[in-house]
């Protein structure tokens, strides 16, 4: 990517994808948290279209920004006299170095290595293929998909059920 | 000056940093899972980048991938949060440093 649109762009969507991320890892209140946790998907919503991948962006859009943060919300409202802080534990100290030191080594490597990069023209569609790939070579994964999720919808009400069995309410 | 696969490398290292560490030392429950969020983007970034630049027969098995990943942590997602009202309405609480039950 060589012209300047795209490049100003790349910058401006990282600094506010990991200004953000590090927004939630530091403001105190979490409802806070969770709003710049939605301009921390927002921005890698952007970087994905930074990079033509539109279909995984919508989808990032719809499913990130839209329902997971949505769900988390509910997890904080769904615990009133839960702390609202975003406090850390005893193993603050550790986890800062671990976390610098797997990001450090990550980058590291991304930087050493030898990636065989191809020059490549943005795609032209994505969502056509994509749709191709998941209902034909991809299609034992895409069923296994839509199990798990079943399964784990049925396990998320049965975990939260109150007690007794619903024939009794009646 | 251009943008190459390895800038987008480093944004996703960054994220996957701040992601394990937050699902190292955060307190909160909720706070644990957005950690754990931001690490799955971590990842899913870097699958998109490489499908983006790196010689393939098949350049779109990234996103296909990353399409997956959404679908898991949505699922996951659902049931983390069916986990931590289950732990409230147990314990009254979702604090990391008092889920102790296991520890001897």
């Amino acid at each position: 990517m060589e012209d300047t649109g795209s490049i100003v762009a790349f910058w401006l969507l990282a600094a506010l994808t990991v200004g953000a991320a590090l927004g939630v890892a530091a403001v105190r209140d979490l409802i806070r948290a969770v709003v710049l946790l939605i301009t921390s998907f927002l921005g890698v919503a952007g970087l994905y279209i930074t990079l033509s991948a539109d279909f995984v962006a919508v989808a990032q859009v719809l499913i990130y920004a839209g329902a997971i943060s949505v769900l988390i919300l509910f997890a904080i409202m769904l615990t009133p006299r839960a702390g609202r802080d975003n406090a850390e534990t005893f193993l603050q100290a550790p986890g800062l170095l671990l976390a610098g030191l797997v990001a450090f080594t990550i980058a590291f490597v991304s930087l050493e290595a030898d990636w065989s990069v191809v020059e490549r023209e943005g795609f032209e569609e994505t969502a056509s293929v994509i749709g191709e790939a998941l209902l034909s070579k991809y299609v034992l994964p895409f069923e296994m998909a839509s199990v798990l999720l079943l399964v784990s919808m049925l396990g998320a009400i049965v975990l939260v059920r109150p007690e007794g069995t619903p024939e009794e309410e009646e | 000056m251009s943008v190459e696969l390895e800038h987008y490398l480093v944004v996703g290292a960054l994220l996957f940093g701040i992601g394990i560490y937050m699902a190292l030392a955060k307190r909160n429950f909720v706070g644990v899972l957005m950690g754990i969020e931001l690490m799955f983007n971590a990842v899913s970034l870097t699958f998109v980048a490489f499908s983006r630049f790196v010689d393939s027969a098949e350049p779109l098995s990234g996103h296909v991938f990353v399409v997956f990943v959404i679908t898991v942590a949505a699922a996951e997602a659902a049931v983390a949060l069916a986990l931590a009202v289950l732990v409230y309405r147990n314990r009254g609480t979702i604090d990391m440093d008092r889920m102790n039950l296991l520890k001897w």
